[in-house]
């Protein structure tokens, strides 16, 4: 099966186009991808407090995401052991144990189970083995705060597996000293589109000017010496699939990026910000820190975007046509008021469902899906740009896309090939 | 002269016609100076707008940009325009003799474009004032009775 064609002579970089549409590759992206990769299961601001609980879908499973009373974080399979029914229905809340309602079969918050009625039914050593504990996860590691599960018991540690990334996550996690957390209200949304346009899309700088000029016309509005910072920099090939573009943007970032909508007041706090950051990490990261975006793409559905506010996504298939979003926001913990609302007011007019920029890349992306009926004859997608470019991607081009595709073959066509082998 | 409760409900029709006319800067006219509308998140409708992320939490600025950018072309999202069906249901009216008057609804918005039909069905409460023998809203808020935006994907028109 031939899925891209990287032709660094020609430069010229395709998809092919049944990757968006076939049932059979997606089952196969299931048992490849979705279940031998790190997923991001959540925050872990999002579970503070022991017994403090959120439902998480990931990578097709129905998951409890819980702080035991031991202190550990983990992620439970959110099924009974007994006969299978879902044990928690509450999305989200504050829990010492978790009763399945069906046979009301109890579990402390760690999964052990600790009660049942009709116990003389039962050896007396009945669950000697803990089989009749939820199972959690057994692959559950986290960095800099934000929380993964891996459901192939054999995988490669994620800090390996994040390799390079890690220094684009610092970057945002560096922005606070008392570290980032989650803001209630994570939004649920969906996309009748590909899962793998979405990952094109968060690390694509080229589509920023015509898909989005209606969000550039109001920032024009609010700044008529708009064009002094230009929408430029650097597109990255990271390890294992991931990528990254690095650039300079002319909105206001609430890290020390100061905008001419914003009051004196937050001119002088962005200062402070900036001075703060020079003395923890010097001036050249500190600019890095501050004056520049990155949306970062971790192979292959989690995408941090630290730009006019802080927002990750993650995104999964229920069909070749549909995926599910979950779109989060961060911020610094214990930011003052007046700094949150203008990241909030940021994050809104760009981001989200709701926002003036995020419909438009949701439309793009199912118009390409509704043409990807035309697939039988029109086969290739072309993610070419800056092949040609000597001295490194610029961030309008298509590298960090072509780091996600490179890897996303390597791991169908080893599936491939292991099937050939056995027959 | 004294506002009678049919009065308010040709307000809110008439609020109602406008978006699905694509009349939206007559909409945002219907605003006061210092006028908001407002999504919160679902299930959370009295939420901070500070610890949460709102679909939607518009000043008076922004909403006159949200319905500026929504007539253009570049919108791309509503471009061409979908068809709305907006539906208001079920209205309350208090305090009708202040001047500053609480009406609740339920409401039904249709939207379909390229054959697909979303439905987004809730709860709106609306403050209007009534000044110089005019209604204006003050606050519009909307609030979702979904579990998720699934399948709807976004709330690209104004509900």
């Amino acid at each position: 099966m031939e899925i891209i064609r990287d032709n660094i002579e020609k430069s010229e970089f395709l998809v092919h186009r049944s990757v968006f549409a076939d049932k059979e590759i997606l089952a196969r992206e299931r048992a490849e991808i979705f279940n031998k990769c790190w997923l991001f299961i959540g925050h872990e601001t999002e579970v503070p407090e022991k017994g403090d609980y959120r439902r998480k879908k990931v990578g097709g499973r129905n998951l409890l995401l819980v702080h035991g009373q031991d202190d550990v974080i983990r992620a439970l399979y959110n099924t009974c052991p007994h006969r299978g029914a879902l044990v928690c229905r509450e999305n989200e809340g504050n829990a010492r144990a978790f009763r399945c309602f069906y046979h009301a079969w109890s579990f402390k918050n760690d999964g052990e189970l600790v009660g049942m009625p009709g116990k003389d039914g039962f050896p007396k050593d009945f669950n000697a083995d803990g089989t009749k504990n939820m199972k959690a996860v057994n692959r559950f590691e986290s960095y800099r705060g934000f929380m993964f599960v891996n459901f192939d018991e054999d995988a490669i540690s994620l800090d390996e597996y994040l390799g390079n990334a890690k220094e684009y996550i610092d970057l945002v996690a560096d922005q606070s000293e008392s570290g980032l957390e989650t803001l209630g209200g994570i939004q649920e949304y969906s996309v009748r589109a590909n899962w793998k346009l979405i990952a094109e899309n968060s690390v694509d700088l080229y589509h920023g000017m015509p898909t989005h000029k209606t969000y550039f016309d109001i920032k024009q509005s609010q700044d008529a010496d708009l064009k002094r910072v230009k929408l430029e920099g650097k597109g990255v090939q990271l390890d294992n699939g991931h990528g990254v573009m690095e650039y300079v943007a002319p909105w206001g970032r609430p890290i020390a990026q100061w905008t001419p909508i914003w009051d004196d007041n937050l001119k002088k706090d962005m200062e402070e910000i900036k001075e703060g950051l020079v003395e923890r990490f010097g001036e050249e990261r500190a600019d890095r820190i501050a004056n520049y975006n990155r949306n970062i793409l971790i192979f292959p559905n989690l995408v941090i975007n630290d730009i006019m506010a802080i927002t990750a996504r993650t995104f999964y298939p229920t069909s070749p046509g549909y995926m599910e979003v979950q779109g989060y926001s961060f911020a610094p913990k214990g930011e003052p008021d007046a700094h949150r609302k203008a990241r909030n007011t940021n994050f809104l007019e760009f981001l989200g469902p709701g926002g003036f920029a995020t419909p438009d890349d949701n439309e793009a992306l199912e118009l390409c899906q509704e043409a990807y009926n035309n697939n039988t004859e029109v086969q290739w997608n072309d993610i070419s740009k800056g092949m040609s470019r000597e001295g490194g991607a610029l961030a309008t081009d298509e590298l960090q896309m072509r780091s996600f595709w490179r890897q996303y073959n390597a791991v169908l066509q080893e599936s491939y090939n292991k099937e050939v082998a056995l027959k | 002269m004294t506002l009678t409760r049919q009065d308010i409900i040709d307000f809110l029709y008439t609020e109602a016609e406008l978006l699905d006319e694509w009349k939206l800067n007559e909409w945002a006219a219907l605003f006061t100076e210092d006028g908001t509308y407002i999504i919160p998140p679902i299930g959370d409708p009295d939420a901070s707008p500070l610890t949460s992320i709102f679909y939607v939490d518009d000043d008076r600025k922004r909403l006159q940009d949200r319905a500026e950018r929504l007539l253009k072309k570049e919108a791309h999202v509503e471009y061409p325009h979908s068809t709305t069906v907006q539906n208001y249901h079920n209205i309350r009216v208090s305090n009708l003799e202040s001047e500053s008057i609480t009406v609740k609804c339920n409401f039904t918005t249709h939207r379909t474009k390229r054959e697909v039909v979303d439905t987004f069905v809730g709860k709106q409460v609306f403050e209007l004032v009534h000044v110089n023998n005019q209604l204006s809203i003050k606050n519009k808020k909307v609030i979702l009775a979904l579990d998720s935006l699934r399948p709807h994907g976004k709330i690209s028109l104004i509900l």
